[in-house]
């Protein structure tokens, strides 16, 4: 059993069932692999995993474009084409040109780091496939210089998608799974606790009732999550904002005050208007 | 240890494999278990399930399992889906039947008894006439006469024939016959995406080039590539509903293989065949029907069109106005596909019926003919022939 567990940092709680699944795969040095809704915080788990078992971070965004060798390694033909005329030595020895991937530099790390791969769902269908082995057995072969690469110390990985394309079962099998829900008013309670301590409690109440209100806004291209919340909140501070004025819309007929930060979508920023100004001319005050 | 767990798991449906066993097992070795069953189900679900969508029925094993009532298990597979209790209510009823409908109640009322009736009922029944079962005269259940019956567990023959096919196992093992497995639909489907980079090679890449001549000591090697065409355009429409519930996950998994694989995707749905509108929200089918000469007008002829569908109907639901099962259509279904196929040149029919059966259904007889003979089954081989008629 190893000595370090993680349970949530002072500025990220993690629910019961996530804790298990990060220990989970901590422990058996497995991937894990993390969906949910955007904002959610997913890609900030590996920060705070990191930072909470004092580990440094290899951070691997994925983009539509990113070949899983990209993560291994590099081979730089250019450059050592270029050195070839211009008579530089180091052209006799392939390995300079070897440019490292995120890949090899988390196994190459003398303590046990943590390596994100954020968003794998972003990159090509085949990607997962590609790190079969790789993320399997945590070692890799350069051909370039013939050279076998292990990891020194098995990494731990943190994996996140989006959902935007499905993963293989292969890839699937070789990981833990944990898909973080929305959370519920009293995680969401102790969630802003810990990013605004000093908040006052009748403010938070009504900065929440209002907010779940409008998440309950059926039709809504992107329904606002946790990360804008605290946005929101930040912005009510900012702005000092009393309790009061969030109440005023307990009549469900008023728009919340600087409601730009909740909803990220002109559609939606619409809709909810005319939303509102419909339920005004049907509920006259 | 946990394999009666494990093996549940895998009746019920999940696609579990010894690997995750195992893992669970490494991982209680090690301790992470801890003492509670809520440290344990945590640990097992993070462990079994690899998808969001097998979370409720991993929760819904897990309880029955731990709860010891192993023969709950049926249990899972007896939710009616909403849509059917709400839907086709007018489905292939005469005056006449719908008036004795009414007698008892109305439609919503039958579905309401039968539900209840599923949860009174506990063992399999035949004859009779007020237990769901076989053979009897209780509007629940299979081979009976009475005209609003809801047919249960009912296995081939009998045409389908019935206002409701309500079996209980849906999900059968999937057919052995359909091979397709999403992935497997994706790699087809890539070929579809494939030709938007052949043709002649006409166009320097700059990367290879440099590349190939870098590897070549600095000997330059040209690298040629044919210029990308990114335009393949799909407009695919999906059979949903009454025959088609046999198929429909096979459906499902070709619509989630399409969605991503191309970017200029539109799909619909239709119901047995296409008439005068099609629609984009199945549980939203009766109140946003997108109208079918909209479709021919919005999306270009250089759209692909891809019907997916198992042909087999009653061949009046195609020849004649009002052949519809659903609705009265003003037109006959054929003249509506024809006029897709007017405006799009490149047209395919996919069946997951076996090639082997389309011979003895009238119906796929005559879409075959309308299509002219582009129809194709549902396999990697079929996928194949159709993408190369798309071309």
């Amino acid at each position: 059993m190893t000595d370090n567990k993680f349970t949530g940092t002072s500025s990220y709680i993690a629910t019961d069932d996530l804790t298990m699944a990060v220990n989970a795969a901590v422990t058996l040095e497995r991937p894990i692999l993390v969906k949910g809704e955007p904002g959610t915080g997913k890609t900030q788990l590996a920060i705070e995993v990191a930072a909470a078992l004092g580990k440094p971070l290899h951070e691997w965004h994925i983009k539509s474009t990113t070949k899983a060798q990209q993560g291994l390694y590099e081979y730089d033909a250019v450059a050592r084409l270029r050195d070839s005329q211009l008579g530089d030595d180091r052209v006799h020895d392939i390995a300079n040109y070897i440019v490292r991937g995120k890949i090899w530099e988390a196994f190459e790390s003398d303590e046990q780091p943590v390596l994100l791969i954020d968003e794998i769902d972003k990159a090509d269908i085949e990607f997962p496939n590609d790190l079969l082995r790789e993320l399997d057995r945590m070692e890799f072969y350069v051909y370039e210089t013939k050279k076998l690469i292990t990891a020194k110390h098995r990494p731990i990985i943190v994996i996140t998608s989006n959902n935007e394309k499905e993963l293989p079962d292969a890839f699937l099998r070789r990981c833990f799974f944990h898909y973080i829900k929305f959370p519920d008013k009293d995680t969401m309670t102790e969630i802003v606790d810990v990013h605004f301590p000093n908040l006052k409690k009748d403010l938070l109440a009504e900065a929440l009732n209002a907010f779940y209100k409008v998440r309950d806004v059926r039709g809504l291209k992107k329904k606002p999550s946790t990360s804008e919340l605290l946005d929101w909140i930040k912005l009510l501070l900012a702005e000092d904002i009393p309790p009061e004025a969030l109440r005023a819309e307990g009549s469900r007929s008023a728009i919340p005050p600087l409601y730009g930060a909740l909803l990220k979508n002109e559609q939606d920023v619409h809709l909810f208007e005319q939303l509102v100004f419909l339920d005004r001319r049907t509920n006259p005050q | 240890m946990l394999l009666p767990f494990f093996y549940m798991l895998r009746e019920g449906g999940m696609k579990t494999s010894i690997t995750e066993l195992l893992t669970l097992l490494e991982a209680m070795q090690k301790g992470l278990a801890g003492q509670s069953v809520d440290d344990f189900y945590f640990l097992a679900r993070t462990t079994l399930v690899k998808d969001e969508s097998e979370l409720d029925r991993f929760d819904r094993i897990f309880g029955a399992y731990f709860k010891g009532v192993e023969d709950s298990l049926a249990d899972l597979f007896q939710e009616i889906p909403e849509e059917w209790l709400r839907q086709q209510a007018e489905l292939n009823l005469t005056e006449e039947e719908r008036a004795q409908i009414e007698a008892m109640g109305g439609f919503e009322e039958l579905m309401r008894a039968l539900q209840e009736r599923l949860e009174e009922q506990e063992d399999r029944h035949e004859g009779g006439s007020k237990w769901i079962g076989t053979a009897g005269t209780s509007p629940f259940g299979a081979y009976g006469y009475n005209p609003e019956g809801v047919r249960i567990g009912q296995h081939g023959s009998r045409n389908r024939s019935a206002v409701k096919v309500w079996d209980k196992r849906e999900y059968r093992n999937l057919d052995d016959s359909l091979e397709l497995g999403t992935r497997n639909i994706k790699v087809a489907l890539r070929r579809l995406r494939k030709f938007a980079r052949e043709g002649a090679a006409d166009q320097l890449d700059l990367d290879d080039t440099i590349d190939k001549t870098a590897r070549n000591a600095g000997l330059l090697d040209i690298r040629m590539v044919p210029e990308r065409h990114n335009a393949i355009k799909v407009l695919l429409c999906l059979d949903i509903g009454g025959s088609m519930d046999d198929h429909v996950r096979v459906c499902e998994e070709m619509f989630s293989a399409a969605r991503s694989e191309f970017k200029h995707l539109e799909y619909f749905y239709f119901h047995n065949f296409i008439y005068e509108s099609l629609w984009k929200d199945n549980r939203r089918r009766h109140s946003e029907k997108t109208p079918t000469l909209d479709i021919a007008h919005k999306y270009g002829s250089d759209y692909k069109l891809i019907f997916v569908g198992d042909a087999t109907m009653s061949p009046y639901e195609i020849v004649y106005a009002g052949g519809s099962v659903e609705h009265w259509n003003e037109e006959p279904g054929a003249v509506w596909i024809k006029r897709l196929l007017n405006t799009y040149g490149k047209a395919v029919w996919l069946n997951p019926e076996p090639r082997e059966r389309w011979e003895y259904t009238p119906s796929t007889k005559l879409i075959r003919d309308l299509m002219g003979d582009r129809m194709y089954p549902l396999t990697i081989a079929g996928l194949d022939d159709a993408i190369r008629e798309l071309h």
